[in-house]
């Protein structure tokens, strides 16, 4: 047994006290490019992303260096979140930076650089690092878990702090 | 403003003297002059650290804030670790849909060398 067997790949997030970061970490059983194929061809893209009651409807895809993409998360019908961004740069197979924006905080934007690491034996390493333009941006997508919506967490530290 | 209390922990703990008081806290309550000993500083300075721990719900003070000993509110450390684990839960959901969507592409498809960059209206626009 090693320690990249499938019971310890599971998704590693830091959030850094002092700077508007997250990284996140996964392994996935499967080489570079198809893991690439599944983060940049909008098809595939569509049957992963996003939380799982909703589904992505994808606006516009331009997955080349410069192009831009828009999609939105549906519910029942009905749009429940948007989100736009550009594709700085396209690197096939080992590199992917693009900006973010949810639509409801159009002011707000990340940077999502993801690199795909090959590890060998087929099997690649994904690292993504958002960098977000203000702490109180990173601490309410950590909050909130990417979701919109009310947030227990928030009222919870309400409480909390009230408290004391 | 909930995010400006959220941000309030954050940035008391981006400060490193304030991670080890609550450290040190962290394995048991102690009075400002405990807390001063081993870094060489004065109380007052000390105090300024713990005011903005308190300020952030971190640490509890007592009325009588010379003596009384600072006790660290884990709670909020357990809230923080759960936002933190339910974002992790999140995105392990959606990485667990592409574990099984790249299994499918094993099964169902032999993708050609050349890949597809672009899609929908962009088909073949890099040619």
């Amino acid at each position: 047994m090693t320690s990249t067997t499938p019971g310890t790949r599971e998704t590693l997030i830091e959030a850094d006290p002092a700077l508007p970061i997250i990284r996140i970490t996964r392994d996935f059983d499967a080489p570079p490019d198809k893991v690439f194929r599944a983060w940049i061809d909008p098809d595939l893209v569509a049957r992963w992303l996003g939380p799982r009651d909703s589904t992505i409807r994808i606006d516009s895809w331009d997955a080349r260096t410069g192009g831009s993409y828009r999609y939105a998360s549906v519910r029942n019908g009905e749009e429940v979140a948007a989100f736009y961004g550009s594709f700085h740069e396209v690197r096939p197979n080992a590199r992917l930076v693009q900006t973010f924006t949810w639509e409801g905080m159009p002011d707000g934007v990340s940077l999502e650089t993801m690199t795909f690491d090959d590890l060998g034996n087929g099997r690649t390493r994904c690292v993504g690092l958002s960098v977000v333009d203000s702490l109180e941006g990173r601490d309410a997508i950590m909050a909130s878990g990417m979701e919109v919506g009310v947030n227990q967490g928030y009222e919870k530290l309400d409480e909390l702090l009230a408290k004391s | 403003m909930p995010e400006d209390q959220l941000s309030r922990v954050f940035s008391a703990l981006a400060d490193p003297t304030r991670r080890d008081i609550v450290a040190r806290l962290a394995v048991g309550d102690a009075t400002v002059g405990q807390l001063a000993e081993p870094y060489g500083v004065s109380v007052q300075a000390v105090s300024k650290h713990l005011r903005v721990l308190e300020d952030a719900g971190l640490v509890s003070h007592s009325k009588d804030a010379q003596r009384r000993p600072r006790h660290l509110e884990a709670e909020v450390f357990d809230l923080m670790t759960k936002w933190i684990e339910k974002y992790r839960q999140q995105a392990e959901e959606r990485f667990r849909r592409l574990d099984a969507l790249l299994e499918e592409m094993d099964e169902t498809e032999e993708y050609p060398t050349e890949q597809r960059f672009s899609a929908g209206d962009q088909k073949g626009a890099a040619s």
